[in-house]
């Protein structure tokens, strides 16, 4: 092919790759670090310092948008710019619009958590953005989405690779989902009222809450999955045809799952039950596709000894594999029952955010960061540190959560034998406390694998190309 | 058709994303709006906050306080003896937006209305710990220290109107309201009286025990203080709920 005489980095647009993957690191960094600190107010509540931009319920928010929206945004938006050129053997499309989605996401995150603080909120869970940041926001998606089906349609290839399939699912779900969420009258530009109210705004805040997680923290995270797994491991997909079941299972599933986080609420039965059957059902797929993921390393399972990025990618896998297990049994009435309002939802949570989103996307990170500098990584024992620092974390964790959880959810509903309540609520704050001050030692490991990354990535990024380097960049450019 | 049609085509394959993933919402969202039971009937018991727990509610909203404390009681033994009867979807009808919570760091909030005097909850909202040695809850003193800020809230009661909230602006809106909820409370909600409204529950009830301030304080408490107490149970049978779940 004629491209293949071509640079990669001359031929595909890798400078707005390289932005969004530091501009990832940095939000990680900001919204893991201001995670450990929540989780050390809960433990040691003196932290709050009676200053309000300090305090636990203005600082949630922004610890969610940073990692969510920052961390785990910039990391689709660097990986979907990179495949999608890849996939496609064409450069970015619309170059100046690309350039304006960066700006616009880093802003409007930045923007965002900075009016939290300062207490201008919407109060909805995941959604918190005011309204000017709301239209800012659809603006940039509505940019990101002409650029990338733009390039795809500029493709050299007839197929459109499975990756592609997922994040154009993502961009298409998130767009309804924000829109549908957000529909809200204007007081002033920092305050608004939600159009929807009671169990109608209810049901529509987790619908956008569970999808934001089935599209944003999920479907385009396995398109990132699709792309670097193999690449990594040097191997094509397991099974194409299970992609393509699974790919059109999960994005219909998901939508129907939201309910769940309403069981027993004043929501309808008939919703919560509805709900619940498909969050069972959505097991299949979720399990498709991390089958498909894992058993792509079939018969080169010697890699994983001598591979730290397949490492992360494949223990990446297991984690999606367990909480999208967590998930559907936590959905059933009778254990939701329990569950519900209690840290077990929290640890599940970060099971899937920091097992699954975070390590697949360090994993992929560590296999670009070489292809966009054109350089080895600086060392690859640091990327075995931070391994193992990250997955240390997540048990403690989640170990943590689930004694605080479940240990919270079985005393609240404990009698004594005369039918009393066996505990006050003020009990169950106390008994969580050492669970809770694990939590946070958990957060800590976590941020500090991430801060050894960083490391790495800045002293990659920062020392001279070596001569020798320069071969990785000699490869054709086929994707 | 075979999956390769829609793979080597974009056009083809946005389209049916689309059509797949709006199905789930469709058909679980939209009936909600349109099913009378989803709304108990609670024959107009509910009634819209005044201007003063509106305020309030802002205040609640503005310091995440839905971040650690819920307000939906489920059907449950401890929770019924812990907090009272379940929520009804009809207690939550004019909450925008809902603020039913996911996560209990905290105790609910849904029926703590009438439940501590007003004095209990100025100590324990600007020092939580001299109430309750062992809670984990942010002190928040800046809630006795800052004006109350009121001069929007005919604003903010628009933008609720046109919501569909009943608050009334002309005269037919007014009467209707009377109808409804009679005419003490439809004076509470009359936007033309907002500011009076709201000044004199402040000065009639002293929520946060200082008769010179009006400040936020007084505001977040007149809010807590009215949450879940509307619907007076003892006029239902047991049953008459469970027809609408």
């Amino acid at each position: 092919m004629s491209q293949s005489s071509a640079l990669p980095a001359e031929q595909y647009n890798y400078s707005i790759v390289r932005r969004f993957t530091i501009m990832a690191m940095v939000w990680a960094v900001l919204g893991m670090c201001v995670g450990v600190y929540l989780a050390s107010e809960l433990a040691w509540p003196f932290l709050n310092f009676d200053i309000p931009q300090l305090t636990f319920g203005r600082l949630r928010p922004t610890h969610t948008t940073m990692v969510i929206f920052g961390f785990g945004g910039s990391a689709l938006f660097a990986t979907s710019y990179y495949i999608v050129q890849r996939t496609s053997q064409a450069r970015l499309a619309f170059p100046w619009l690309a350039e304006f989605t960066f700006w616009g996401w880093t802003g409007g995150v930045a923007l965002g958590v900075l009016s939290y603080v300062f207490g201008i909120t919407q109060g909805r869970e995941y959604a918190e953005f005011e309204w000017p940041l709301d239209i800012a926001i659809t603006l940039v998606w509505v940019s990101y989405f002409a650029v990338y089906v733009e390039t795809l349609r500029r493709r050299n290839q007839p197929h459109i690779y499975v990756a592609n399939w997922f994040y154009l699912a993502f961009i298409v779900a998130v767009a309804l989902l924000h829109i549908f969420n957000n529909l809200a009258v204007p007081v002033s530009l920092t305050k608004s009222y939600s159009l929807f109210a009671g169990v109608q705004d209810a049901m529509t805040q987790w619908w956008y809450g569970h999808n934001a997680v089935g599209f944003f923290l999920t479907a385009a995270f396995l398109g990132m999955m699709y792309y670097f797994v193999p690449k990594q491991a040097g191997r094509p997909v397991y099974s194409y045809r299970l992609s393509i079941i699974h790919f059109w299972a999960l994005i219909f599933l998901y939508m129907w799952a939201g309910g769940h986080h309403l069981h027993w609420t004043s929501l309808p039965d008939w919703v919560s039950t509805l709900a619940a059957t498909f969050s069972v059902i959505l097991l299949m797929p979720s399990w498709g596709g991390m089958i498909n993921g894992i058993m792509t390393l079939s018969g080169a399972w010697d890699k994983l000894r001598s591979d730290p990025v397949l490492l992360f990618l494949i223990t990446s896998l297991s984690f999606y594999g367990m909480s999208t297990f967590e998930g559907p049994l936590m959905s059933l009435k009778s254990v939701n029952a329990l569950s519900h309002y209690t840290d077990w939802t929290v640890g599940h949570v970060h099971s899937g955010a920091l097992g699954w989103v975070a390590l697949v996307s360090f994993g992929s990170f560590y296999h670009l960061i070489p292809r966009l500098w054109d350089r080895k990584m600086y060392s690859d024992t640091l990327i075995y540190v931070h391994f193992w620092l990250a997955t240390i974390g997540i048990v403690l964790y989640i170990t943590s959560l689930w004694v605080a959880g479940i240990g919270q959810g079985l005393m609240l509903r404990s009698f004594d034998d005369y039918g009393n309540l066996a505990y006050t609520f003020i009990e169950t704050v106390e008994f969580m406390h050492t669970p809770y001050v694990w939590r946070a030692l958990g957060g800590a490991f976590f941020v500090a694998g991430t801060l050894v990354m960083v490391y790495n990535m800045a002293m990659t990024i920062a020392r001279r190309q070596a001569a020798a380097e320069t071969q990785l960049s000699a490869q054709p450019a086929h994707a | 058709m075979r999956h390769e049609q829609i793979e080597t085509n974009s056009g083809l394959m946005l389209l049916l994303i689309l059509v797949v993933i709006s199905i789930g919402g469709l058909v679980e969202i939209v009936p909600l709006f349109y099913i009378n039971e989803t709304v108990e009937d609670v024959k107009g018991a509910v009634r819209p906050y005044t201007p003063l727990e509106l305020r309030g509610r802002d205040i609640y909203i503005r310091e995440g306080c839905y971040l650690c404390h819920s307000q939906q009681i489920r059907p449950f033994r401890d929770e019924w003896l812990r907090y009272g009867h379940y929520s009804l979807a009809a207690e939550s009808q004019y909450d925008h937006p809902f603020q039913w919570g996911s996560k209990r760091t905290g105790p609910d909030l849904a029926r703590v209305g009438n439940k501590y005097s007003n004095q209990w909850q100025v100590q324990h909202l600007n020092a939580p710990r001299s109430v309750v040695p062992q809670s984990i809850m942010p002190n928040y003193p800046w809630l006795l220290q800052t004006d109350l800020d009121y001069s929007d809230i005919v604003g903010r009661m628009r933008a609720l109107r046109w919501t569909g909230v009943p608050y009334s602006v002309t005269q037919a809106e007014y009467d209707a309201n009377v109808k409804i909820f009679g005419k003490a409370t439809a004076d509470l909600l009359d936007i033309n009286q907002a500011q009076d409204t709201l000044l004199k529950q402040a000065r009639d009830r002293e929520f946060d025990s200082n008769p010179v301030r009006l400040t936020e304080m007084d505001a977040l408490v007149a809010y807590l203080q009215v949450l879940g107490t509307m619907v007076d149970f003892t006029q239902y049978d047991e049953g008459y709920f469970t027809k609408f779940r």
